[in-house]
């Protein structure tokens, strides 16, 4: 099973999702990713999704489990890089990761983050 | 369903562990493109698998894929089927509700994989297994 | 023996006779192609089938074009049809390249030798299914060519304009079925990734009605572009289709609807940091 890093960028937590991602692997990540915001105090958490071909409605309930998680931890949580066949699959199937911030890149979701476009921030 | 006509031999898969439901969805994903399947079916499509897979590991206690490249006139297309030999689904129609979510908290996903695929028949009884097969064919 | 084909017979033929009925090939079929092929070309299509041809008479004992063993020959005369079809040639032209070869060595056979004849009947199946299965495989060949060029003309007709920096646009005329939703839907998303836009204006001006399927792909487009992180602005929105939305009760619900282009880009710019100012006579 691949453990995903998570590397810690001043007052958030990034977050590279590059493999092919298997029910283990994203449950470990939610664990993870829990006790570093907590050890860290990090308030903000950038999951990049760029290299996912594809999110199932179990990864889908991953990304708002770890939103939901965050948010009681006083972290704010923001998916970046959704490729346009996973978002038009996500809306045939019906799935709206109710929670979950998204922006196009990580340079966006930063600034989503650190306050500065916070209009711009789409929150579905 | 139509009556799709196969193209070689079959792949199968057996899914017993986490990582095979991820070896499934490769699997379809290099099926999708040798029948020439645009980005978005092609997404469609091993989405719809992945949640199948998942279902026959979590909910069937494990069992195998059956991914085949099918053909109906000019049309190219893949097929794929999974099978179990679990707890089989007990109320159909309520399964292939939306949101329909069993005890776990793990819903079914049966309708959302539906949804993205052309062709779908679930075939289950309590006590006998489950066997749900799709085709997406090329447009 | 009528109702096959000698392997050996065939293959003794084709070698003994190649540049006999090469030329007579030749020139029949490019009596029909009336010159849009050069001879050169065809010399070389026509010697690539008659080789085809020899080799399978020499593996097998009787030729049958819809055996396994037929697979390279079926593979020749598929390359043949479909490059007829892709470049216009009709039906008949196509089939005629494969019917000619009959006469062609008709033109070798000693006609008073009994066994001959009795192979060349045999070997007139086969011509036969092979042009009925030339003809077929032109057939979808084409059908195939017109939906990709039904497809490119459906990509053709939705561009997406970049109207700002971050600002894009899909202008959409005429009416949205499925297909062509669906095109929209991917061409501007993928746009959206392209140009790191964040804003897209969905103008409807040219949309002559709006109904519930309408207004779904519409609905699907911004809810896709939101996951993604981007938001839509839906323009163009005439008298009448406001009504038409109120008394179908289709919920836009906090997607931002303009009736202007011109507004929904200054709403654009704004959400995305720049701002509008008119100068005054002072200022320029």
């Amino acid at each position: 099973m691949e453990r995903i890093p998570v590397l810690k960028l001043k007052d958030l937590l990034l977050v590279s999702i590059q493999v092919d991602l298997e029910d283990q692997s994203a449950i470990q990540l939610q664990e993870d990713l829990a006790e570093r915001i907590v050890d860290t105090g990090a308030h903000g958490v950038i999951i990049d999704i760029t290299a996912l071909e594809i999110v199932d409605s179990f990864i889908g309930r991953m990304l708002s489990s770890i939103a939901s998680i965050s948010k009681v931890l006083d972290a704010r949580t923001v998916v970046v890089g959704m490729r346009p066949a996973v978002a038009i699959t996500l809306v045939e199937l019906g799935l709206s990761l109710p929670g979950v911030r998204t922006a196009l890149d990580v340079e966006r979701g930063i600034e989503l983050l650190t306050g500065m476009g916070d209009e711009e921030g789409a929150a579905t | 369903m139509s009556s799709p006509t196969p193209v070689g031999e079959p792949e199968v898969q057996t899914i017993r562990l986490d990582q095979d439901v991820v070896r499934v969805r490769q699997l379809v994903r290099t099926h999708a493109v040798a029948a020439r399947l645009s980005l978005v079916e092609q997404t469609k499509l091993v989405t719809a698998a992945s949640e199948l897979a998942r279902n026959t590991l979590v909910h069937g206690g494990g069992g195998r894929a059956e991914i085949q490249l099918v053909m109906n006139g000019p049309r190219r297309g893949v097929q794929a089927s999974f099978t179990d030999e679990g707890p089989g689904i007990a109320d159909l129609d309520l399964a292939l509700t939306d949101g329909y979510t069993t005890a776990g908290g793990l819903g079914l996903g049966l309708s959302g994989a539906r949804r993205l695929v052309d062709e779908f028949a679930l075939d289950s009884k309590p006590g006998t297994g489950t066997r749900v097969t799709v085709v997406k064919w090329a447009r | 023996m009528l109702n096959a084909t000698s392997g050996r017979w065939l293959t003794d033929v084709l070698r003994a006779h190649e540049e006999q009925i090469v030329a007579a090939w030749v020139e029949k079929v490019s009596a029909t192609l009336r010159g849009r092929l050069t001879t050169a070309e065809l010399d070389r299509q026509v010697r690539e089938l008659l080789a085809t041809l020899s080799k399978l008479g020499a593996e097998v004992d009787e030729v049958d074009l819809s055996a396994p063993t037929a697979a390279e020959l079926r593979g020749v005369l598929a390359d043949l049809s479909r490059a007829r079809a892709r470049s216009g040639f009709s039906s008949t032209e196509t089939a005629v390249s494969v019917f000619a070869l009959k006469d062609a060595v008709l033109a070798v056979i000693d006609l008073n030798d009994g066994d001959a004849v009795r192979d060349y009947l045999g070997f007139s199946r086969l011509t036969d299914q092979m042009g009925l299965f030339t003809f077929e495989t032109y057939a979808a060949a084409r059908e195939e060519l017109i939906t990709d060029q039904a497809h490119q003309l459906l990509e053709l007709s939705t561009p997406v304009v970049k109207l700002w920096e971050g600002v894009l646009a899909v202008p959409l005329v005429g009416t949205l079925d499925s297909a062509r939703a669906q095109v929209v839907m991917e061409k501007l998303l993928q746009a959206l990734v392209d140009t790191g836009s964040a804003y897209a204006i969905i103008d409807i001006t040219g949309v002559p009605a709006v109904d519930t399927q309408v207004a779904q792909h519409v609905l699907k487009t911004v809810v896709a572009a939101r996951l993604m992180g981007a938001e839509c602005v839906i323009s163009g929105i005439r008298p009448q289709i406001a009504q038409t939305i109120v008394a179908l009760g289709i919920e836009f619900g906090d997607i931002s609807t303009k009736a202007s282009l011109a507004d929904a880009l200054v709403l654009a710019m704004r959400a995305s940091g720049s701002d509008v100012v008119r100068r005054t006579a002072k200022d320029s």
